[in-house]
């Protein structure tokens, strides 16, 4: 049996053949017969063009597959298959078990049932798995963080070369390590959230980054840290439908992350200043480290206006230094936190340990009690509306 | 590239066109900004200006992200001037300047043409909200409610769009055109608008959306023509009125199609199996489906007079001057300026209607009549489907050509829906078999009942499959008494 894959499909019975997806497609992927407009599947690379413009919704359809439906097909039909037996995860996450348990762990910490944000783009999940895993090429491999710092953390981009692999900021991949255990099974899949915008690290390349900390005895993140340029790679997914950046130029984001969670916002950061310079949306980010030199990309985010990413940065090993920790930061900010809670397009990330959330929880419910707000209620609404996501590990 | 995209709301009128460093266009646009909106708060959507209504505003002409769904109040609406991204190297495509590169200006000796093309085009816009005011207080659900409210916005950006055009190539003039698009009114007897169909009345839901289905199709031709054009801001603001345009064919065919799955459900619960049982079927609340055979045969063949006569010497000239091409230029195999090519045209010859081949250049609103026909006709098969599915013999078709015309060719003669001459008296006596009559409209409106409780539906038409940007079926798209 071929390994399953996304297959995009369009519902021809609320099609009406207004030919706006095959104008849009970038990969000229949409055609059409006298009887029906048919997705490609050879040529559709899920870039999500089309999803938008479409006025009928009957683009938004996708079925998972052992091999995929032909053009001849999908010309024949007058009503969408129904999904065979293989399907995804409840939330469509992620449809490997073991990637899904993984996630679901991730997201616990936002109290209920995760939901991507209403502008979010649509994003492709479980594209490859261990069994039919994309070989990505390493085209580089930075070490990120101060050479005194005993935290070693990477910055490794990883090249798709022709293969498709279309990914949207906040979502993981699944690293596959080589080799197998004492009892001679393969390792387990490892993820690691993508830390470039879609287009790619740089515009429109095939490629993405990852941020990632060397940890002792770590078998995964010691096979990526210690990557070469060249070496090939073994990648999985890509993961996670909904801690997802919201597309609306008028979204608030409140980014609040320790360590290596500064990965999704390094992809939302990017997409945002380079795809909606002049976007009205306020972007900000609270940032735990213990010391400058062991942030990572501590540099480069100095280069990045206050305009495009409002900074704020608590370190919490500076000898003679206060701690100070990410809940400090928010408390501090109360009043200007507060205003941007009130508002309906603000959304609020958390990324990092395990843990934190908790923390950023207490210091998010003390602004909002200064304010006369319930954070509580204000929360849940939040989180039904697709406006707060945590994911921590 | 990307300047191009994304949207400026640093001024009044959200633009990608670069407006704030444009200062006279935007000063001007700045003064024809609150005619437009005393005109919309006088002549746009009766009784729902203060709602709350759950629209798409188009936030940039980039395919990912381009629309932002959000509930406002319509005068609040962010109209705004959205040209689709410039081709670079775009060169003219047909005509006799044929691979000169595209236009940025307008070329003086077509000013003029180019101007009246604008201004045509331009006029349609607001007039089909004036067309359609009123039906907000009928609507058959929120739903309903939403997709008319979304249709009338958007107009009004089109209008917005042509009057760009004029403001900012056409100077003086141009204003002045600006001005009077806002000065004529559909169906007004001293100033009517400038084509017959804006003229009629949409005096009920299911004469909305064969309105949207038919009139709104010859938009989307319209359209699709003049964004061939070697005139390159013109060509790029109707790429981009394309795609909202598209929305506008969706409420009518979903609407027409949504009517007669409601038909057929009634009719089957009902245990009715013969489709000209009218009487029994009216009884049930519904619209029988000889009488949607007669809207359609009606909005089918005013639309078709909007194409003009058959033979045109002034389509000719905007093909030659490279100002508006044929259907999907691009993508026909030909030279691309018709000089020996022939088309043929169906013409009354002693007193029988027969294919006649005449000059391809003077034939061209012929043509773009055909693709028209064409692209209806997939549309009325869709609806045959539905009747199929539900197991209800009857069959829904486009009349002939020839029937019920006032321009061109067949404006003399009476013509059935199949295409037979008929005399006078004969027409007399059949005619109310294929136009709806005075009994058929009361009927209609006497079930135009609002439907305002959000996830219900007035008793003649079915839910849809999908609702809007993938909301529920309960979901509470116009907040009413915001």
């Amino acid at each position: 049996m071929n390994a399953p894959l996304k297959q995009h499909l369009i519902d021809p019975e609320i099609c009406i053949r207004c030919n706006t997806c095959e104008e849009t497609c970038p990969e000229d992927a949409i055609t059409h017969d006298n009887n029906n407009y048919v997705v490609d599947a050879t040529k559709c690379n899920l870039c999500m063009d089309c999803i938008q413009p479409c006025p009928t919704g009957s683009i938004d359809n996708w079925r998972i597959v052992t091999s995929p439906y032909s053009l001849d097909e999908q010309y024949s039909w007058g009503e969408l298959p129904k999904q065979g037996e293989l399907t995804g995860g409840d939330d469509g996450e992620a449809i490997d078990s073991e990637v899904l348990a993984l996630l679901d762990q991730a997201h616990t910490g936002v109290g209920g049932k995760s939901v991507p944000p209403a502008s979010a783009a649509k994003p492709a999940v479980n594209l490859y798995q261990r069994n039919h895993a994309a070989v990505a090429t390493v085209t580089g491999n930075f070490r990120l963080t101060h050479q005194d710092s005993d935290v070693d953390v990477h910055h490794v981009i990883l090249d798709f070369g022709e293969v498709a692999f279309p990914v949207l900021e906040g979502q993981s991949i699944g690293i596959v390590p080589p080799g197998v255990d004492e009892e001679g099974k393969p390792h387990r899949v490892r993820l690691y959230s993508i830390a470039s915008p879609r287009h790619g690290e740089r515009p429109n390349t095939n490629n993405l980054a990852l941020t990632v900390k060397r940890e002792p005895n770590g078998l995964c993140s010691n096979y990526i840290s210690d990557l070469k340029k060249g070496d090939q790679v073994n990648v999985t997914g890509p993961f996670g439908a909904t801690f997802l950046m919201p597309n609306d130029p008028s979204a608030n984001i409140i980014m609040i992350c320790t360590g290596t969670g500064s990965a999704p916002f390094r992809g939302f950061t990017e997409w945002r200043r380079r795809s909606m310079p002049s976007a009205p949306g306020r972007m900000l980010l609270f940032f735990g480290a213990r010391r400058p030199q062991d942030l990572p990309y501590f540099g480069p985010l100095q280069n990045v206006p206050e305009s495009l990413l409002g900074k704020r940065f608590a370190y919490s090993r500076i000898p003679s230094e206060e701690k100070v920790y990410v809940q400090d930061l928010i408390r501090q900010e109360g009043a200007s936190l507060v205003a941007l809670l009130c508002s309906t397009v603000t959304h609020i990330y958390v990324c990092g340990l395990k843990g934190m959330e908790q923390g950023v929880d207490a210091a998010l419910d003390d602004i909002c009690r200064t304010a006369n707000l319930r954070w509580r209620e204000l929360r849940d609404a939040m989180r039904t509306e697709g406006r707060y996501h945590v994911e921590t590990y | 590239m990307l300047e191009n995209l994304n949207v400026d709301y640093s001024t009044r009128i959200p633009n990608n066109v670069g407006l704030v460093e444009d200062r006279t266009v935007l000063r001007a646009l700045e003064g024809w900004h609150p005619g437009y909106i005393d005109w919309w708060k006088d002549m746009g959507p009766t009784g729902f200006q203060e709602s709350l209504v759950y629209l798409r505003t188009a936030i940039s002409v980039d395919p990912k992200g381009w629309a932002k769904f959000d509930y406002v109040k319509m005068p609040e609406y962010r109209w705004g001037i959205l040209l689709a991204p410039k081709e670079e190297g775009r060169q003219v495509n047909f005509g006799q300047h044929k691979g000169e590169s595209a236009w940025q200006e307008v070329p003086g000796e077509y000013r003029a043409m180019l101007r009246r093309l604008i201004v045509i085009q331009g006029d349609t816009e607001p007039a089909s909200v004036e067309q359609q005011r009123h039906l907000g207080a009928t609507a058959p659900s929120l739903y309903d409610m939403r997709n008319l409210f979304q249709v009338n916005v958007e107009e009004g950006r089109h209008l917005w769009a042509m009057v760009y055009l004029l403001h900012k190539y056409f100077g003086r003039d141009g204003r002045e055109e600006a001005d009077e698009l806002l000065r004529r009114r559909s169906g007004d007897d001293n100033s009517p608008r400038m084509l017959g169909a804006f003229n009629e009345t949409t005096p009920d839901w299911l004469s909305f959306f064969m309105f949207t289905f038919f009139t709104d199709r010859d938009g989307k031709m319209q359209l699709e023509s003049l964004a061939q054009s070697g005139f390159d801001p013109l060509s790029r603001t109707c790429r981009f009125m394309l795609t909202e345009e598209a929305h506008h064919m969706f409420v009518g065919e979903t609407g027409v199609g949504r009517t007669i799955q409601r038909t057929c459900e009634a009719m089957k619960s009902a245990g009715i199996q013969d489709p000209h049982d009218i009487t029994k079927i009216r009884g049930l609340g519904v619209i029988d489906l000889p009488t949607i055979q007669k809207k359609l045969n009606l909005h089918y063949s005013l639309t078709l007079d909007l194409f003009g006569a058959e033979i045109s010497t002034n389509s000719a000239n905007f093909y030659n001057a490279g100002l508006k091409g044929r259907f999907q230029e691009t993508r026909i195999d030909d030279d691309h300026q018709l000089t020996n090519a022939t088309y043929p045209v169906l013409k009354l010859v002693d007193g029988r209607i027969s294919n006649v081949d005449e000059a391809a250049l003077t034939a061209l609103n012929m043509r773009l009549r055909d693709d028209y026909s064409r692209d209806c006709a997939g549309g009325v098969g869709r609806w045959n489907k539905i009747m199929e599915k539900e197991g209800i013999k009857f069959r829904l078709e486009l009349p002939h050509v020839a029937f019920h015309r006032k321009i061109g060719e067949f404006r003399d003669v009476h013509v059935s829906p199949r295409g037979v001459i008929m005399s006078d008296a004969d027409w007399a006596k059949a005619h109310k078999e294929y136009l709806p009559s005075d009994s058929d409209g009361a009927f209609i409106a006497s079930l135009m009942e609002p439907a305002f409780e959000p996830g219900q539906f007035a008793s003649w038409i079915a839910p849809p499959k999908v609702g809007i940007d993938n909301k529920p079926g309960d979901f509470e798209y116009v907040q009413i008494a915001a």
